[in-house]
């Protein structure tokens, strides 16, 4: 496969972090394709945070390769950042700031053009209009979460890493956020690798998912692949059965 | 009697944490006793000071604590600018953003520079408007010489800034009471408010390769009406330069360092 196709290309990943036993991740190979969607599944723990920082530069992990859009995150930072995004559970946005003020600050980091369009535009897709004039900090987590996805889409990425993102939304925002984004990828064929303990969101989501259990990928595929593959009914079934035994198939 | 064991067991362990927190952090058993003994020595060595100078008009001798309160509450600002711009976006969480962002390091540490030298100026100021007007003491007196002397202080509180934000990527919240306290440990040794003679002699040796040293001696000359010799001016720049680097390269290297253990991308979340 053509090396430009790739937004994320992982190979042997290992990491282990300081004063902890075993490995976060150990030997991971993935990609992420252009304009593909991808789903980092497993039980809290198996090492999914872990590689998504590494992917962002964040972690300099203990052995293996990383390469985003064929470039090094660590040694080629800059031209790495420019082109991809992030929103997490975990990462807020700061809470001193009023909303408008917020998305402005970071799409001058980025350096957007058509600055106030994009921001405008973005504001009214995710329902964020009446809130611009509000404090962040004073945001309920689902208002919050939107206005991060909306931070991570300021600079047009053409890859985009989330961390949870529905987490904290209610079942109706979740399925708006992922029609939004749905929406955003196909304009844009844009790539969007993320992380998720929705089964459900990630059966339709997703183009492909990973899961990891215990730092090791167990099972790789499209949705219904790896479904059929485990003969479990459902991705629920698939997860309880991949937290208890560490399998995709069944022990018994 | 049921309900008073109780209340012993409760209390006890609420001790038996502390127990815990301080046995894992020298920092904070350093912390107990760090603030009476940095105000025991700065008081004492300003009263051995005041006894020397028994001679001098007490007014003299206060205007040169005004003028060096006023001084070091630019090393101080500068210092604490650099490092609570880290801590703020650490306490909010939005660190991570930064650290994603297409910003280089130094850019970011630029920015937080500036901010300190915005701080310094506006309180340096006030301070000077409000010491003027209660206490006739003339900052401007002093001349255009206050100024490289100011931003030689500015300079050592970046370099001791860049340094305790070295210990925030690293230490976490623990390193806080260090963050806080780190200027106050120079301050006994930095002669701000007395001359270098008063110290006892190992004292001197460290005053001696501090740049805030040779500042605030410049400072007393000046206001004693003397020239500041070259020698000294060529010791502040040198020192501050071998500082400021110190500090820079600690930073990276703790920055590196909280990328490698993965520290960088869970701050604020301890
Ligand atoms: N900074 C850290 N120091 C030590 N261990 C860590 C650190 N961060 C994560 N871990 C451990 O690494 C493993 C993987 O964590 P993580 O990648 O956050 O999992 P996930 O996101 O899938 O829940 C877990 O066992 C976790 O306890
Ligand atoms: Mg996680």
């Amino acid at each position: 496969m053509n090396a430009n196709e790739l937004a994320i290309e992982v190979r042997g990943l290992t990491h282990r972090y300081e004063r902890s036993a075993g490995f976060a991740v150990e030997a991971l190979d993935f990609e992420v394709r252009r304009g593909e969607i991808v789903g980092l599944l497993g039980p809290n723990g198996a090492g999914k945070t872990t590689t998504l920082h590494t992917v962002l530069g964040l972690l300099a992990p203990t052995a293996g390769v990383v390469r985003v859009f064929g470039r090094s995150p660590l040694l080629e930072r800059m031209q790495v950042l420019g082109r991809i995004n992030f929103a997490s559970v975990d990462v807020h946005l700061p809470s001193n700031l009023l909303v408008e003020e917020c998305l402005y600050i970071f799409s001058n980091l980025y350096g957007v053009s058509y600055r106030s369009e994009r921001i405008r535009n973005l504001v009214e897709r995710f329902d964020l209009k009446a809130l611009r004039r509000q404090r962040v900090g004073s945001l309920s987590s689902g208002e919050h979460m939107r206005l991060k996805i909306c931070k991570a889409l300021l600079n047009s990425p053409e890859l985009l890493i989330l961390d949870e993102p529905t987490l904290s939304l209610d079942p109706y925002m979740a399925h708006r956020v992922r029609s939004l984004l749905k929406e955003i990828q196909s304009e844009r064929q844009i790539s969007i690798l993320h992380t998720s303990h929705n089964m459900r969101e990630v059966e339709s989501f997703c183009d492909r998912i990973l899961f990891l259990h215990h730092g090791r990928k167990i099972a790789e595929g499209p949705p219904s692949e790896v479904l059929a593959r485990s003969k479990s009914r459902n991705l629920d079934e698939l997860f309880i059965r991949v937290a208890v035994s560490g399998d995709i198939f069944d022990a018994g | 009697m049921q309900d008073k064991t109780g209340s012993l067991r409760r209390i006890g362990t609420l001790l038996q944490r502390y127990v815990f927190l301080h046995r894992r952090s020298i920092i904070r058993v350093f912390d107990i006793g760090f603030w009476p003994v940095m105000d025991l020595l700065i008081w004492g060595f300003m009263m051995l000071y005041i006894q020397q100078t028994a001679n001098t008009p007490l007014a003299e001798t206060i205007i040169f604590l005004i003028g060096a309160m006023i001084a070091w509450d630019i090393h101080y600002r500068g210092q604490q600018a650099v490092t609570i711009s880290l801590m703020e976006e650490i306490w909010t969480r939005n660190i991570v953003n930064i650290l994603i962002a297409p910003l280089r390091l130094w850019e970011w540490v630029a920015a937080s520079f500036l901010y300190g030298t915005l701080k310094v100026a506006t309180v340096t100021l006030i301070l000077g408007i409000l010491a003027h007007l209660l206490y006739a003491f003339n900052l401007i007196q002093i001349g255009w010489v206050f100024l490289p002397l100011a931003a030689s202080l500015l300079f050592f509180g970046w370099a001791i800034g860049l340094g305790t934000s070295g210990l925030l990527l690293r230490y976490g919240y623990a390193a806080e009471a260090l963050i806080w306290g780190i200027p106050f440990l120079l301050q006994p040794f930095s002669c701000v408010f007395y001359p270098l003679e008063v110290l006892p002699v190992w004292a001197q040796g460290i005053a001696r390769i501090l740049p805030s040293t040779y500042a605030f001696e410049g400072l007393r000359q000046t206001l004693q009406g003397k020239a500041i010799p070259a020698s000294l001016w060529a010791v502040l720049i040198g020192l501050n330069g071998f500082y400021l680097a110190l500090g820079a390269g600690f930073f990276v290297f703790m920055f590196h360092r909280a990328r490698a253990t993965g520290r960088l991308g869970h701050l604020g979340q301890d």
